[in-house]
């Protein structure tokens, strides 16, 4: 059976009720924001749910946006139901002040990596992760090279710089 | 000693935890990172119990090479040649992908023609991807000869690779909005004589490895994965499909016209090395299907979709029409107009769900993208396949996983 965003975002609605905080329809994907420590709760209802069956983690990753006080980072997690052909996206805002959420490692083993990337290029925390550690990048290093403050070199600028050329 | 042993044997762990410091029977070694049989550069630090494996522990991003953190500051047409070093054993599926993210998020009417291109090379992409893989399989269980073979017809579709964008590994092929060029006559007579010769080659060299005799006794119960454990270790692609789960993006979510044609998707019944061999000899079977249907039924109409703000146009344009001038400083400097957006789009790539996860603000390079890497999902499950296996089962098992460094590390 397909299932239209809509019917899924209604049935979705349904499910959750308040723990939506906001809800859209991007695109071909319905995005769903949930408040950070609800985000467990909310993967395993729509996991365990009969109806749904979001039984398949396709995607987990951060996103900084340096702007936003109080909700500088973003986990994003597309989840993907195979009975349904459908995916939705979900999101849940962290302030910068403490970058932490709950693991899902007992959900979807294949997010351990992912989590552990998360951590590795942002800095966001996993509570009961079983083993949050950098994983592409050395283990001595002490920043998180993804976020945006680590800007790359400005593609327009006019004159070149000497910082970018190891020179100070 | 027995009584020894006896008495911290509780739980197997624990059993080999004394065992190692009490008499120095478990041994570790280093399995990579550069090794001739990890076929690429990662580590994994094996426990092992004389030739059986205990535990081992993989160490990746030896070739790690930012290439989310590039992507946020190069303008879109740019970041092809990116995507090229993701899984370079099929980097036209990877720029293709790009190419398809991009047209979705720009909502660009693509011509049928453009799609049918875009699916003979998508395939011709899986067939080399496969017949590396497999190959290397064979070469892991001992038949070098079984290498060799394939390497002429993979030369040959990299001779048709060369034809359409003068590349042959890291091939940026392709545009956004369509081809540089139409198909060449030269093409056309290489990809007729291609779907000629290669299914009498391919199945010659099937027959060296598929029903031998060594070959199955070898990789036959060889790093096993049930289906439930690889849907919760994010299996996709012919691993996935070898333990017994037929989920195909090209199926499930059909792009790029791939609902116009007609193919099977193979499963296996293990999931161990000889099914994912077997899946993927039964893809490239069923790709040459889909290039002879595609190339059979190639529509007429023009090899690119009308988007002057990202397709660089012709250079007599450009020197003789101030539009086209214009277009072409614009696309040249990155100033294209972006529509804001997420996306995320997913192709079937070599080795399983490529996906591109795409956050544009409106600015000239994306705010976030992030590829889903299929072998850096589904290479977490590896340690729990080859517990209990012998090292040289480990080497095919890794093989046949088909796990690239350049999109594990990304």
């Amino acid at each position: 059976m397909v299932l239209s965003n809509e019917d899924l975002k209604s049935q979705v609605e349904a499910l959750l009720g308040a723990d939506i905080l906001h809800s859209e329809i991007n695109f071909d994907i319905l995005s769903i924001e949930v408040a950070a420590d609800k985000i467990h709760a909310v993967i395993a209802q729509l996991q365990k749910d009969e109806m749904l069956r979001f039984e398949f983690l396709t995607l987990l990753g951060g996103v900084h946006y340096p702007e936003q006080v109080d909700r500088e980072f973003a986990v994003v997690y597309h989840l993907h139901s195979w009975k349904h052909k459908i995916r939705v996206r979900l999101k849940a805002f962290l302030p910068l002040s403490n970058p932490s959420i709950d693991s899902i490692t007992d959900l979807y083993p294949c997010a351990n990596w992912m989590e552990r990337e998360t951590y590795d290029f942002y800095g966001i925390t996993f509570a009961n992760h079983p083993d949050l550690r950098r994983i592409l990048n050395e283990d001595s290093m002490d920043y998180f090279p993804l976020r945006k403050e680590y800007a790359l070199e400005d593609a327009t600028r006019e004159d070149k710089d000497d910082r970018f050329f190891g020179r100070f | 000693m027995s009584k020894e042993k006896e008495k911290v044997s509780n739980s197997a762990a624990e059993f080999y935890n004394s065992k190692e410091t009490i008499d120095g029977d478990i041994a570790t070694i280093n399995f990579g990172p550069t090794h001739p049989a990890t076929h690429g550069i990662f580590q994994n630090i094996l426990k092992v119990d004389g030739e059986k494996i205990i535990s081992s522990e993989q160490t990746v991003g030896y070739i790690h090479r930012a290439f989310e953190k590039l992507a946020e500051r190069r303008p879109y047409n740019q970041i092809t040649p990116i995507t090229d070093r993701l899984n370079y054993c099929s980097s036209p599926i990877n720029n293709l992908g790009w190419h398809m993210t991009v047209e979705k998020l720009i909502q660009a009417e693509i011509p049928k023609r453009v799609d049918y291109m875009r699916v003979i090379i998508m395939e011709l992409a899986r067939i080399a991807d496969h017949l590396i893989c497999d190959s290397v399989v064979g070469v892991d269980t001992g038949a070098l000869t079984s290498f060799f073979y394939p390497f002429q017809e993979r030369e040959k579709i990299y001779e048709l690779y060369e034809e359409i964008c003068g590349a042959r590994l890291t091939t940026n092929i392709g545009r956004i909005g369509g081809f540089e060029r139409d198909f060449t006559p030269v093409f056309h007579t290489k990809l007729k004589s291609f779907l000629k010769t290669f299914p009498k080659a391919f199945s010659e060299w099937d027959s060296m490895l598929a029903r031998n005799r060594i070959f199955m006794d070898r990789t036959r119960g060889t790093g096993p994965i049930s289906p439930e454990r690889a849907l919760a270790y994010g299996f996709t692609g012919p691993n996935l499909r070898a333990a017994g789960v037929d989920y195909d993006v090209r199926v499930m979510h059909p792009y790029s016209s791939y609902e116009d044609f007609d193919f099977i998707i193979p499963v296996g019944v293990n999931g161990d090395t000889y099914d994912r061999f077997m899946v993927r000899q039964e893809e490239i079977r069923q790709s040459i299907r889909i290039i002879e249907q595609a190339y059979g039924n190639l529509p007429e109409g023009n090899y690119k979709a009308d988007v002057p703000d990202f397709y660089l146009p012709d250079k007599a344009d450009v020197y003789n029409n101030m539009e086209a001038l214009i277009y072409h400083f614009k696309i040249v400097m990155g100033e294209m107009e972006i529509p804001r957006g997420e996306i995320y789009h997913s192709v079937e790539g070599g080795n399983g769900e490529l996906g591109y996860y795409l956050i544009s603000d409106g600015g000239r390079t994306p705010y976030r993208l992030q590829f889903r890497r299929p072998c850096f999902i589904y290479y977490q499950a590896y340690p729990e396949m080859i517990t209990g296996q012998t090292i040289s089962d480990a080497v095919i098992t890794l093989s046949s996983m088909n796990v690239i460094a350049g999109e594990l590390d990304a």
